[in-house]
């Protein structure tokens, strides 16, 4: 993990409540890996104060993706931003998603909720190149939330498309479609997922019926992202007593079976 | 080896000389090994490690966050590994530093603190406690000790009797009269004091109507609070004769060397090592500069030098 106070930004491509940058930041781009995010800076000014947790989306030798929605202040600020210009971003950060050892010729769901499809791409794209079968369940509000349809598509990746509102593919929840699917075909061998909270609660219990490991990406405000101020902290029980665990440190990626779940 | 025209930096708190001003403060900094990624810990003034309680804590439930404009609202609840893990997980990878370690001490109780106090006072690695006095006292429900000049007292007076190391203590602005609270200290026996803590705040998502933070009270910081502290800090230097450390929202040299000028000796850099993790040695740089363009060959020639006119 380090700082480059400069990435560039080389390309930008924008959605109706998207954007992707590809940034040239080689010392950044050269140790990501898929499952780990990056904190960017918003504003040289005090408001908004905090860095922006943001996955990596893509990688080559010296550029990193990043796809992120505008959700609030900071993201329409970092969204407005041009080709040409530069971010300041720490990073890579967290552990990220554990790669399979062999996943040669096996199935692995890869399921992604709206912005939550972002680490996803990273992931397929790791998967194919090793021999797996990434098969994509992409889940939005409306067709507009799946602006990424066409990237998966270019590297002949399967998606299955799902929106709440029925605008594309399956009508309903993309956890919904996932069940749906599984109940039709071969158990994968991982369920890797990223998305809200209530969306990654269900599919660690559709996984732990089907006794799927699962690999879930977990969200939160974050004060550092680098493990010093303890703010962004979930309850995950790994032998013994739960406890509060740092997702930017020790995340943020979880097995399914260790998240405990709390009601809000 | 000091070049002529070169600034001397160093700042003499008569119990501690501090090679410069600048120290990171307690809370935001981790135990400091987070930190080394990104910066020279020995070329910081000194490092305030995450506040220690004698057994490990839990910390509150998330959300522990939430920002507002131009600070930080956090109730992290002190989660940390209690002193026994700290001795042994910590220091001896903090071995080697020249920096001066300060060990910043909680407690549920008076005898909580004296026992944290207790238990470290043997580390060589540790140059010093700082009180921090914010901490909800069980036996006071829940108010903590710095709310009160009598409590203040008692305590400092009985974590000085414990410790063997030099002691500042670490106010909290959520009082009407911290000049009484701060002299309570220094009659106490305080080595140094330090302020200010976080503010008392909340922050509610009108979606929701709920709190942002699970706690629904948290403590405000960054540079929305730096004024306030900055007044404080104006304050009780004026008014006790032991050095004083000042903090709240210092993000860079600029706003360091105010608190340097109202009479601050040295100062703590907080919730800026979130937003830029180098941003304690950049500030180093920046009060550098500032002295080099006006000329100033010690730093401690700024200290205390507010210009008021009278009438």
């Amino acid at each position: 993990m380090l700082k480059d106070p400069a990435a560039l930004i080389i390309r930008k491509r924008t959605w109706a409540g998207y954007v992707l940058f590809g940034l040239r930041s080689p010392r950044v781009a050269r140790g990501a890996k898929p499952g780990q995010f990056l904190m960017v800076r918003v504003s040289g000014q005090p408001y908004p104060l905090l860095r922006r947790p943001l996955s990596i989306h893509a990688r080559d030798e010296d550029t990193i993706e990043i796809f992120f929605a505008r959700a609030g202040l900071g993201t329409a600020i970092l969204a407005d931003k041009k080709t040409g210009e530069t971010l300041d971003i720490l990073g890579p950060l967290g552990k990220g998603f554990v790669l399979p050892r062999a996943p040669k010729g096996k199935t692995f769901c890869l399921v992604g909720g709206g912005r939550g499809i972002a680490p996803l791409y990273f992931l397929a794209q790791e998967l194919q190149a090793k021999g797996g079968r990434p098969r994509v369940f992409y889940g939005g509000k409306t067709k507009a939330d799946l602006p990424l349809l066409g990237t998966f598509a270019a590297r002949k990746v399967e998606v299955f498309v799902s929106t709440d509102n029925g605008s594309a593919g399956f009508p309903g929840l993309v956890t919904a479609m996932l069940e749906k699917e599984l109940a039709r075909s071969v158990p994968p061998a991982q369920v890797f997922a990223c998305g809200p909270d209530p969306m990654m609660k269900r599919i660690a219990e559709i996984a732990a019926e089907r006794q799927i490991p699962a690999q879930l990406s977990l969200e939160s405000i974050m004060g550092c992202g680098i493990g010093a101020c303890w703010g962004c902290v979930r309850k995950i029980r790994r032998g013994g007593e739960a406890e509060w665990i740092k997702i930017c440190e020790d995340g943020p990626v979880f097995a399914g079976s260790e998240i405990v779940w709390e009601e809000r | 080896m000091k070049r002529i025209g070169a600034t001397d930096l160093a700042v003499n708190l008569g119990f501690l000389r501090l090679r410069n001003p600048v120290l990171v403060a307690s809370g935001t900094f981790g135990y400091g090994l987070e930190f080394k990624p990104f910066v020279d810990l020995d070329k910081l003034g000194g490092i305030v490690v995450k506040g220690l309680y004698f057994d490990p804590r839990p910390g509150n439930p998330p959300p522990r966050l939430a920002e507002s404009p131009s600070g930080l609202i956090n109730s992290i609840g002190l989660q940390g590994i209690g002193v026994r893990a700290f001795c042994e997980k910590v220091l001896p990878q903090l071995q080697g530093l020249e920096t001066p370690i300060i060990v910043n001490v909680c407690g549920e109780t008076d005898e909580e603190y004296a026992a944290v106090i207790h238990f470290l006072n043997k580390e060589r690695r540790i140059a010093g406690f700082e009180l921090n006095i914010s901490c909800p006292n069980v036996k006071e429900e829940g108010r903590c000790p710095a709310l009160s000049p009598d409590h203040t007292f008692a305590l400092v007076k009985l974590a000085k009797e414990t410790s063997r190391l030099p002691l500042i203590v670490k106010l909290s602005p959520n009082v009407t009269d911290i000049v009484s609270v701060a002299r309570a200290a220094e009659e106490a026996g305080a080595d140094a004091i330090s302020l200010i803590n976080t503010l008392l705040a909340m922050s509610v998502d009108i979606e929701t109507r709920r709190p942002r933070l699970a706690n629904i009270f948290g403590g405000l910081s960054g540079p929305a609070i730096k004024p306030i502290a900055l007044r404080m800090v104006y304050q009780v230097a004026s008014r006790v004769r032991i050095p004083v450390i000042g903090m709240g929202g210092i993000m860079t040299g600029r706003d360091a060397l105010e608190f340097l000028i109202v009479g601050a000796k040295a100062v703590e850099v907080g919730t800026a090592n979130f937003v830029d993790p180098g941003a304690s040695i950049r500030i180093v740089r920046e009060i550098q500069e500032y002295c080099r363009g006006k000329g100033v060959s010690r730093v401690e020639d700024l200290i205390g030098t507010l210009r008021i006119d009278k009438e």
